[in-house]
């Protein structure tokens, strides 16, 4: 019965998209109604085929073939979004890589640049969140999935989300607001999937036959929480005609700058280190087998960090229309996050107390250590930024980009890694990874890249504060903003390189962790392999 | 008096409080005697089901369940 609901929803969505795609207003909506269309219709036959099938699963297993799909997606948009970084820095080198004759500016920095933020954030990272949460709510709850196929939903629904916003962003479509681009339909079908991924996650935890619930899932879930409250809020728009891409947003001026940046800095606050959080909590205690250091520090981590975190984003806009209360309010908090964060990372990397020489012969858990180093590295570069004396200098510069990418890049490129390195052979049933010093390989290619990275953008971006900065004895500025940029160019390249070496180290992973499901030997039995649903 | 004025009030005053109050709160209660036993025991939840989920609880119907 619910099988034919389901033929008739997709049917009709497949129709009315299709419908959508003909009356289409501009070019992103026609191509997303489209993509729309056709994903109804694949799902339509999938669904079809299957009608009357007899779709019993055995909870006495965990559902790992989702988690299974998951680790590949994270992987393949992984590689994608390195890919397409490494291709917009190069444009800031050499702009003529815009090919902005050829290509009528589909590809040029100004689409690709939310093109490679999504992808990295939100494909790479949301991905990798999505299927680690599954992972560690299911062992730490002792309880099969709840919800069935929904999680499946979960996945193919997020996947939708990320094709539907870079065919949007590259055609033109977008809102503006900075890493909260896509258009307002793909906003309400993300919220779609994000309610049915809480459902999935607390419906798990609601069966759990554990007493406890494991201080990762606190992380997960309050990720999963205050996304849902920031994406809704920041969101709240007025579509201009239910056939075009284009909306208002119902704020304006000064309340609609902080709505946002409150929104772009808890996206960092929560997603990119409350979830990420999680799964340190989760994978580092196992990968070196023994208990987090202080259960109670992690609490009060979790606390606190939820408690500050929210209240940071006005430092954002310092020296703005902001009135100066609020943006030292931001500024103020931001400061004292310094104070969970570093507590998290204590936490984090005394578990390997009594373990320490697990550094020497395991690459993987060097990886985690070098990503809890990052954690920390970039959670007191931020609190310093957001100081109004040293923003003054630092705002608007490749300092801020630097600090985005020794956080994004270090902590949790480097975190999402070791994960994969961890669940793969796990997931597959194999007998450890294909080759340690692969693994190696890519530990040392990322971290010089993010050295390179990191050393290039302090430099350019205090460079260009300075210069903006100057004036000479009659007060007159001295420098024109072209004369910044062409002083940027050898730090651009040297840029480039690190996102290069990070991304052959990114591309050495796959290689490695497709030839640990393909090449190594099954795990010897005591453990049959999860049936195939 | 306006909504912005009164949500303002509210908030420098009894929210402010009580968010105040339930952090300290927090950080007491993570130091409750007999605490740490029950956090010991939490932690080292992730070494146990590695393989497969725990035994189905009393009561409820036993063997594969129907999924949509």
């Amino acid at each position: 019965m619910w099988d034919y609901a389901k033929l008739i929803m997709l049917a009709s969505v497949g129709l009315l998209a299709a419908i959508a795609a003909n009356y289409a207003h501009d070019l992103p909506y026609m191509v997303n109604a489209i993509e729309v269309a056709i994903a109804a219709a694949i799902t339509f036959i999938y669904v079809l085929r299957q009608v009357g099938e007899d779709k019993t699963t055995d909870a006495g297993e965990y559902m790992d073939d989702v988690i299974r799909a998951g680790v590949i997606a994270t992987a393949f948009w992984g590689v994608v979004g390195f890919l397409v970084g490494v291709v917009i820095a190069f444009q800031l080198a050499f702009p003529s890589l815009n090919l902005g004759n050829v290509t009528d500016g589909i590809l040029n920095f100004g689409r690709l640049r939310p093109l490679h933020t999504s992808a990295v954030i939100f494909a790479f990272g949301g991905n990798a969140l999505i299927m680690s949460s599954f992972y560690v709510v299911q062992r730490t709850s002792a309880a099969r999935l709840w919800g069935g196929n929904l999680a499946w939903f979960v996945f193919w629904g997020w996947q939708l989300v990320i094709v539907l916003a870079a065919s949007s962003y590259v055609l033109g479509g977008t809102e503006g607001k900075e890493y909260a681009e896509p258009v307002w339909y793909i906003d309400i079908w993300l919220t779609v999937v994000w309610v049915a991924y809480l459902a999935v996650f607390v419906g798990t935890l609601v069966k759990r036959r554990e007493p406890h619930i494991y201080v990762a899932n606190w992380f997960y879930l309050g990720m999963i929480v205050t996304v849902a409250m920031l994406h809704l809020v920041n969101n709240a728009a007025v579509p201009v005609s239910m056939l075009s891409s284009l909306s208002v947003s119902v704020y304006s001026g000064v309340q609609d700058a902080m709505v946002q940046w409150w929104y772009g800095h808890n996206a960092v606050g929560f997603f990119l280190t409350a979830g990420f959080l999680g799964m340190m909590y989760y994978f580092v205690p196992k990968q070196v087998e023994r208990p987090v250091y202080s259960y109670k520090l992690s609490i009060i981590h979790f606390w606190a960090l939820i408690f500050l975190y929210i209240w940071a984003g006005p430092h954002h806009l310092h020296y703005t229309a902001l009135p100066d209360w609020a943006s030292t309010l931001g500024m103020v908090f931001s400061v004292m996050l310094w104070m969970p964060s570093w507590g998290g990372m204590i936490n984090g990397l005394m578990t390997l107390s009594g373990a320490w020489d697990k550094l020497r012969t395991d690459p993987v858990v060097r990886m985690m250590v070098i990503a809890i180093g990052f954690y920390g590295m970039s959670t007191f570069e931020g609190p310093v930024m957001s100081i109004k004396a040293v923003n003054s200098l630092s705002h608007y510069t490749d300092w801020t980009i630097g600090h985005v990418h020794s956080g994004a890049l270090g902590w949790n490129g480097m975190i999402t890694f070791s994960v994969l390195y961890f669940l793969t052979p796990r997931l597959w049933n194999r007998e450890g990874l294909y080759s340690l010093k692969l693994v190696s390989w890519h530990f040392w290619l990322a971290t010089i890249g993010i050295v390179l990275y990191a050393a290039s953008m302090w430099v350019s971006g205090i460079m260009e504060g300075l210069m903006w900065r100057e004036v000479d004895a009659n007060g007159f500025l001295v420098n024109a903003f072209a004369d910044t940029v062409a002083a940027k160019f050898p730090m651009y390249v040297v840029r480039g390189l690190g996102g290069v070496m990070y991304l052959t180290g990114g591309i050495i992973m796959v290689y490695n962790l497709w030839m640990t499901v393909n090449a190594q030997p099954q795990r010897a039995a005591a453990y049959a392999g999860v049936p195939a649903e | 008096m306006e909504l912005y004025t009164f949500l303002r009030e509210l908030a420098d005053s009894w929210v402010l409080l009580a968010l105040t109050l339930f952090f300290l709160g927090m950080m007491v209660w993570v130091f409750r005697p007999g605490s740490k036993l029950i956090q010991q025991d939490a932690a080292d939840v992730i070494f146990r089901n590695d393989k497969k989920p725990g035994p189905v609880p009393a009561g409820s119907v036993p063997g594969p369940s129907k999924e949509a």
